[in-house]
Parts: structure tokens; sequence; C-alpha cells
């Protein structure tokens, strides 16, 4: 049972429960017609039945019940009298209640001609003079309202009474409301807050001007104040950007805002422009306006400027194309200048030079700044690639004769440029794998009771600094079996292998697999999957697969926002230093001789009571140096694995530019690449998730 | 913590309908039948907000909710009334009692969330 159905099943044993209260208290009532207690009984009653009726649907009998209970409040009223005949006609609208209930039990419609008869003797008791007053009833709560878009600046003033809080209503809960709309500044005065000894502390002594900028009506805003219309002197003003009104003239000077706020005379205003300061000093200098007065108008006007250049971009859009070219140079120059800068925070910090690391301090500020906005001019959005595959998924589908469609989400999700390029191929993969293997032809998947057209959904979204592109297929989901046999056959795993799902899985992504049972044109093309994993692997990112038998298959891939710049934790082994992207990096721990000790050799670490494994990087890179008593163990996780990683010293987070290694070192394992530290010296950085799989590679050989 | 809502409704369907959607946005649920019970139930427990019917048996909503604004620990809570067609004059009773704002019924469950939304951060 749904729980709208739970709540009608309810609703129905609570009134018959009511109806028989009703009856009840109208039978008691025919004995003492003037006991308002009872009259207080029906009318409870029939509300209730009413109120609870058009909750759930039951709208005739609510509908009918909001008639008979107008007439009984003027019973309560003590306009009409309490009479035989209106006993009799109550108790007939109750039967007729009891009527309607049964009626939407056994599903077939309720007699209304007998609605109407007894409404219509209501009716007639009613005096002459009171018929004229229907009660209306409006809705409360008011639809949001949209205007096309267009970007409205509002000027509210808001000051709620004094005792706003008794009645549990918290005003910051409201501005903080406002901020939802849209662009909001708030400016609250305080001037008229008493000395702290005057102070009561359940009083509210502010008030507020809001500046609000957003593309919601009018309605909207009241909305917001909707419980404190009372309680509170509200004004909403459109100042800007209503079609109405002229939005392309002059921007209001702040004189006249705020003469237009009735706070300034034309008067003031003139002796203020007389004299050579800013017309905003003068005035508060002249304790003409309040500091707060000013400043909120100030940004009344530079709101509608706002307002006004965004309605203006959007008309010109204004856009340049520059060539990859130029782009990978101002980033290449913009990672130098991290590197440079870094060096000079080093030398000021070390020479205790104020004056130098001032500077050094503002440098490191413009650089972040500059280091972002290169990043975000690299971006672009996934849309242009997800276009290309629709068009592939269409080619496709008709050459396999299946029928599948696609939908993106996410589309203006932004990635680096480097990232989309090399995106596209591995995105071609999987979708070509997804309709060759996943989806199932028209019929078949007609006799397993699905839609005849196949599902495809490619989504993108950001997840910390990383995004996520999600290809989501409703086929016929990964055989494990099938994958299985084929990996024996091929020879990656031993027969007797015990293998988990994800195990499973991760097989396809093995060279030189494929499970098509006969070649096709589509795949089966000696590339793989692994081609897609190798890319995705370079890219920094990772790759996931999650399916269910019969239902389809979720391949989810990880990249990281931006290739160039990572954070960096900087590790001293052997006197060398090494850098680990942080994003892996769970948390640090000590190693000390007696733990080695106790783990009998084994590179075990116990975190307290979950086992770790750790990988030496003194032995794994060959380094000289005595082992230190006191080592420190650096925790990472990829995917649902934590391994520890041990150095000798951990020096500490660093801004990392990612320098390529070259062609001669492409082949190294376990370092992804390179990076200037400060001072000038390289550090190499690791690549985790291979370094673990090479460390594991090589137990492995020894223990066969 | 979760935060605990009183609902009083003496309209068991109601209730339900309020529990139900209250619960399933992770707050925590005291029903009670009138003002009186509600009273009485609040001996034990320390509420957040409170959403109440106007119109009950033994103590209606107005009446509970003077009472629990008299006590130290309700003084500055939100409290929603739930009325019927928009009775102005039931919605100004209440406000002057001490009731932070109102829901019309019929209502749906979105219409309520809204609204408890807006008072109870």
């Amino acid at each position: 049972m749904s729980q709208i159905d739970k709540h009608k099943e309810t609703f129905k044993e609570e009134a018959y429960e009511l109806l028989g209260e009703l009856e009840t208290a109208f039978l008691e009532l025919e004995g003492s017609p003037d006991d308002r207690e009872l009259i207080g009984r029906v009318f409870r009653a029939m509300h209730t039945i009413k109120g609870s009726g058009a909750m759930f649907g039951f709208d005739d009998i609510a509908e009918f019940m909001h008639d008979i209970e107008t007439v009984f409040e003027q019973v309560r009223d003590g306009k009409i009298a309490v009479t035989k005949h209106l006993i009799n006609l109550g108790l007939s609208a109750r039967d007729q209640i009891r009527t309607m209930l049964d009626a939407y039990s056994k599903n077939e419609p309720a007699d209304e001609s007998r609605s109407r008869e007894i409404l219509a003797a209501f009716k007639s008791l009613v005096p002459q003079a009171e018929k004229k007053r229907e009660v209306t009833s409006s809705s409360d709560v008011r639809h949001p309202d949209y205007n096309n878009n267009e970007n409205i600046v509002y000027r509210i003033y808001f000051r709620p009474a004094q005792n706003i809080f008794m009645n549990g209503t918290n005003p910051i809960y409201l501005l903080n409301e406002l901020k939802e709309l849209g662009e909001c500044k708030v400016f609250a005065y305080v001037d008229t807050i008493p000395p702290l000894n005057e102070i009561n502390p359940e009083y509210c002594y502010t008030h507020w001007d809001i500046i609000l900028t957003t593309n919601k009506g009018i309605d909207s805003i009241k909305d917001v104040f909707i419980f404190v219309e009372g309680d509170c002197e509200l004004s909403i003003k459109i100042v800007d950007g209503d079609g109405g009104l002229d939005t392309t003239g002059d921007i209001e000077k702040i004189g006249n805002i705020l003469m237009d706020r009735g706070v300034l005379s034309q008067d003031d205003i003139k002796k203020a422009l007389s004299s050579q300061k800013r017309l905003g000093e003068i005035l508060v200098d002249s304790k003409a306006v309040t500091k707060e007065g000013l400043r909120s108008a100030l940004a009344e006007q530079s709101q509608i400027r706002d307002a006004r250049q965004k309605r203006q971009n959007m008309e010109t859009n204004s856009n340049i194309r520059v060539s990859t070219d130029k782009l990978d140079h101002f980033v290449d120059l913009v990672g130098e200048l991290v590197i440079l800068q870094q060096r000079l925070s080093r030398t000021a910090s070390r020479q205790n030079d104020s004056e130098l690391f001032s500077i050094a301090e503002e440098v490191e500020r413009l650089t972040v700044e500059l280091r972002d906005s290169a990043f975000s001019v690299r971006m672009v959005p996934i849309e242009t690639t997800f276009n290309k595959l629709k068009r592939l998924v269409r080619d496709l589908s008709n050459e396999l004769g299946k029928e599948t469609a696609m939908t993106t989400n996410g589309g203006e999700t932004e990635l680096d440029k480097t990232v989309i390029d090399q995106l596209n191929d591995p995105l071609v993969h999987i979708i070509r794998n997804c309709i060759d293997h996943g989806i199932e032809p028209p019929d078949v998947r007609k006799a397993s009771g699905k839609a005849k057209t196949g599902e495809i959904r490619i989504s993108a979204f950001h997840s910390g600094s990383n995004v996520l592109i999600q290809i989501k297929d409703d086929g016929n989901g990964i055989n494990t079996e099938v994958v299985r046999k084929k990996a024996i056959e091929k020879g990656l795993v031993a027969a007797n292998a015990e293998l988990s799902e994800k195990e499973c899985y991760s097989l396809i992504f093995e060279p030189g697999f494929s499970t098509a049972k006969e070649i096709t044109s589509v795949s089966g093309r000696g590339v793989g999957m692994d081609v897609v994993k190798q890319t995705i692997d370079s890219l920094r990112g990772s790759i996931d697969v999650e399916s269910k038998k019969g239902k389809g298959t979720t391949i989810t891939i990880t990249l990281p926002l931006t290739l160039a710049i990572i954070e960096g934790l900087q590790v001293e082994i052997g006197g060398e230093y090494f850098v680990l992207p942080l994003s892996a990096v769970e948390e640090c721990v000590e190693l000390t001789h007696k733990d080695v000790l106790k783990a009998n050799g084994r590179h075990i670490a116990n975190v307290r009571g979950e086992i770790v494994p750790y990988i030496r990087l003194k032995d794994w890179f060959l380094l000289d140096g005595e082992v230190k008593d006191i080592e420190q163990i650096v925790i990472t996780r990829t995917g649902d694995r934590r391994v520890g990683f041990v150095v000798d010293r951990v020096v500490g987070e660093h801004q990392t530019v990612i320098k390529a290694l070259g062609t001669i070192y492409k082949n190294v394992q376990g370092v992804s690449g390179a990076t200037i530290l400060g001072d000038g010296r390289v550090a190499m950085i690791i690549d985790i998730p291979h370094l673990i799989q090479a460390a594991e590679m090589e137990e492995n050989s020894l223990c066969a | 913590m979760s935060k605990t809502i009183m609902t009083v409704d003496d309209s068991a369907s109601i209730r339900q309908m309020v529990n139900f959607t209250l619960k399933d946005a992770g707050y925590d649920v005291i029903e009670a039948m009138d003002g009186k019970d509600a009273l009485s139930k609040l001996h034990e427990t320390t509420i957040h907000m409170l959403i109440s019917d106007v119109n009950m048996p033994n103590m209606d909503g107005i009446e509970l909710v003077r009472q629990l604004r008299s006590m130290p620990d309700y003084r500055f809570i939100p409290i929603i009334m739930l009325t019927t067609e928009s009775q102005d004059s039931k919605k100004q009773e209440g406000k002057q009692a001490g009731a932070t704002g109102w829901i019309v019924k019929p209502f749906k469950p979105e219409q309520l969330m809204a609204v408890v939304k807006k008072v109870l951060k």
C-alpha cells in the first residue's frame, strides 16, 4: 500500500469514528438544544472531517461538509436556533457522508442529487441577510513567479517589531531566505541600538535595508515575509530593471536614491554639492544620513550597475578565439611563476625582513589568483563531447539493429581542455561497448519486459576537486560467468581463482580481453577497454564499473579538475624530496622501531586497530641513508584500499607544478612526473596507484 | 542531533501525514491529540518546534500556544498553526498568542516542508 493510500485508510477509519461522534452529539443536542459545549462538539467533528477530507483527496466530502459547516457556524454564533428540523437535517447530512465514504470503498460514485437536496434544505435555514456573506477561500501559498529571467533590482526596507522574537521568528532566517533568491546585499542599521545597560536582550533593535537582484517576481519576496506581515514595517520597491521602467537611462545618482527613500531633501543635496568632497562623505559628515544609510545606497547603485552590465553582456556575449598553443604557453608561464613565488616566500621568511615578507605575501596572493584564472581560461564545457556521442549512438544502433536513446546531463560541467580532448576516445569506446554488449535487440528487450528502446544516460558532475562522468545503460549487465571463463581461457587468471564481482569487472580492463562472441565491426578492433583504462590513468583519473545482471551497467570515470598543478605533500627520504598527491593522502602516523619488530618484519602497520600494509620508499627507490628509529607512514587511499608509504620525514603541503619527465623516463614506474621546489631542487611526484601495482607484482613474483 | 517537532491535532490522519512527512525529512516527531495531551507530553521531552491544529477538544491550539509561550524553554521556538481556509481571525488570534506562522488546510507535504524549513534551522 502506498503512503498516500495508508493516509486515506486512516482518514476513513477516523471519519467513521467521527460520524459516530456526530450522531451521538446530534442526539444529545436534541435533548438539550442550548448546550454550547455540544454544539462545539458537532462543529469540531464536522471541521475535522472537512479538513482531513480535503487533505487526502476526498474533495466531494470536504465540499459538502464545508457548506454545512458554514450553516453551523451561525448555529454556533447563536444566529440560527437548534430545532428538531435542524437536527433531522444534520443527521441526514451525516448519513450522506457515510454513503459517500462507503462509495469510496466500493469505488462507485455516490448519489449527488441527495447531497444537493440536503444542502438546499440547509441553505433555506440561513436568514436572507446572511446569505450574501459567502466565505471566500483563498490559498495562502503563492506560487513562485518568474519574469522571463530578467534581473530586477529590489530595495527592501525591513523593520521588525521590537518583540518579533516572542513569536519565534528569527529575522536572520528571513534575510537568509532572501539571499537564496538572488544576489543580495544586506545593511543593518545599528544606530537604534541603545547603550548596553539599557538593552533588553529579548528585543530586536535593528532594521535592515536589503538590495536584492533577482529574476523572481515581487510575490516571491512577499512570501518570505508572509508570517511577519503584521509585525513589521516592510516596503519592497523595484529600483531597476522592471520592463516598464527605462533601464537604459543613467543610473540614479546617489543623492537621488537617498531622496527617493525620503531620508534626504533637495536642499541637503545642494548644500552638500557646494563643497568639493565626495557627496556621500559630506552627507555622513553633516549627519544628514547615517553611515549605514550611505553604504546601503551605494550598494544599491553598484548592484544596479552590475545588473545592467549583466544584461548588456547577455546581449553582446563577446568571445575571442585563442589558439591552444598560446594558452598552453600561458599556463606554463603561470606554473613557472608559482615556483618562483615559492622561492620568494622561502627567501623572505628566511631573511626575516618584514618588508620583503609583505611583498612576498602580496605576490603569493596574486599568483594564486592568476593561477586560478589561468586554469579557468582552459576550462571547457563537456557538452561538445557529449554531442558528438549522440551521433555515434544513432549510427551504431542502426548498424546493429538496436534501438537506443541517449540522454545527457550536466553538459555544462567544465574540464581542462587537455582532459576533454583525451576523453573523447575512451568515451566513444565505452559507448560502443554499451550498445554492442549491453543493450539487447528490441525483441529480446520486449521479452524481458523492458521498453523496446534501450537507454544510455551520460552525466557529468563535480565531486570535490574531481569531475565524475557516469555512463549508465539499462541493458543486460555484465555476465560475470562469461567474463570469468574468458579470462581463464585467455590465461589472465588461474582456472581455480576465486573472484569477487568487482575483481571480475576489473578484468574487462585487462589487455587482450574481449568477450564479444563474434568480432563485429564495432567492438573487437584490437583496442579494448584496456586502452580506455590507460588513457584515464594517464589523466590521473580512475574508472569504476558497477553492474546488475539484466538491469544494466554503470561506468564511472573520476577525473581531476586540472592537470598542471596539484596540491601535494612533500616528504623527505634519504635526503631526497618526493611529493605525494594530497588528494590521496588520508593521514600521517609514526612508525617506531618497536612497531617493526612487533610485526615480525612484515610490512604491516596497525593504525588504530586496522591493518594497513606499507611500502618502504627508501627500499623501493634504492636510496641510501640509515633507518631512523622513528619514521613516518603516509597513509593513502585509492578506491577502497589503504596503503602506507614509509618516509623519513613529512615536510608539509606543497603546491606542485607538474613537469613531464621527458620521453626517456616514460617507462619509469611509480613516478608520474617531477616538480621544482622553492629552492630550485627537483622532487619526484609519486604515482600512487601504479607504485602499489608494481609493488604487488613484485611481491607476487617473489612468492611464485 | 536531529530536531524534535511536536504535531498536535485531533485528527489521526493529519497527525500521521505530518509525522510521516517530517520523519522522512529526518526530524524526530512526537504526536499529541490535543492541547492537554501536548502539555503533558512536554514534561517528558524537549521539542524544537510545534505544529498545532486550532480547533481541538479539551484544549484548543490557541490556548496551547499561550501556555507554551509562558514556559521559559519555549518562549522563542517556532510554532505553526494549522488553520482552515485562511480564517483571518484565527490567524490573528494565533499570532497574538505567540504563533510564528500558519499553514492553511488542506496542504500538501511539500507545503508543510517549505514552512518547516522557513522557520526551523
